[in-house]
């Protein structure tokens, strides 16, 4: 079986799913039987929901969005719009 | 007859722009940090798309090009601004999970790793996020913001997957490593564990 440092080491990989076949099957046999690596996975797992989270509070700001289609149209030469 | 194309191309400039705005915007927030920033990357993105646009043979899934343009221009401006940040010391060895184990700052806690996030709202993510080196925060951000798969982060970045594989390992290192810094430096551990004795 791999070792901790081993299972460790792919658990954000495996979680992209950009493991190769074999090594995912490794790392799920160790996580079959390891508590601490089941834990440090959670723990990776809920990272990445904190840093998806922060996508979010992006949006255009209405004026912001009006000097950006302007631009778009300019550039497109449609003048300087309305 | 050329100017007819011409027009026609740029009509087909704006279609494929209006869609992708909000997405661009938003990437661009995040990847610069403020929005005053973030405007002008847009901008300077838009106008690097118009000028590629006439040669751009695949007009399908312009997401992902667009990404691209953008990203490239954020890498330019900051090179410009700070030719320095190039030099990048990641300790890869470091593990936040294991770190918490061993302080364990909450000791009257039976989720002390999750203690230790909720410390975090979206603002703070976002100030470790900051710390981190450019390139590192865009693989970050592209990832696991915007759901980017590795490959497509290496058509974006122009790196084989293997480059981008190693980047975001290094970026998720410095990312733990920045979570306890800024924990530590701000007492937050410490208040925390002092309110509960």
């Amino acid at each position: 079986m791999i070792s901790c440092k081993e299972a460790v080491s792919r658990l954000w990989v495996y979680l992209d799913r950009n493991l190769e076949r074999v090594r995912e099957q490794e790392l799920e046999e160790h996580l079959g039987l390891c508590r601490h690596c089941c834990g440090e996975l959670e723990f990776a797992r809920q990272i990445r929901e904190r840093l998806r989270a922060t996508a979010a509070g992006t949006e255009i700001p209405p004026r912001t969005r009006e000097r950006l289609e302007r631009f778009v149209r300019r550039l497109s030469g449609g003048g300087t719009g309305p | 007859m050329v100017c007819e194309r011409g027009a026609m191309m740029s009509d087909l400039f704006e279609q494929m722009i209006r869609p992708h705005l909000d997405f661009l915007y938003s990437l661009a927030v995040r990847l610069c940090g403020n929005r005053t920033a973030a405007e002008d990357l847009v901008q300077d993105a838009l106008l690097r798309a118009f000028r590629a646009f006439p040669g751009l043979r695949n007009r399908e899934h312009p997401r992902l090009w667009l990404t691209r343009v953008l990203t490239s221009a954020f890498h330019d401006r900051r090179r410009s601004e700070d030719p320095d940040a190039s030099t990048l010391e990641v300790d890869t060895e470091f593990d936040l999970f294991d770190r918490i184990t061993e302080e364990d700052p909450f000791p009257y806690s039976d989720r002390v790793h999750l203690d230790f996030l909720d410390l975090f709202d979206d603002a703070k993510i976002l100030e470790v996020l900051q710390a981190l080196h450019p390139d590192l925060r865009a693989a970050l951000i592209l990832a696991y913001l915007y759901g980017f798969t590795a490959k497509e982060i290496g058509a974006i970045l122009d790196r084989p997957l293997g480059t981008v594989l190693a980047w975001l390992h290094r970026a998720r290192k410095q990312l733990e490593r920045e979570l306890w810094e800024y924990a530590s430096t701000r007492h937050l551990l410490t208040s925390r564990t002092e309110a509960r004795v």
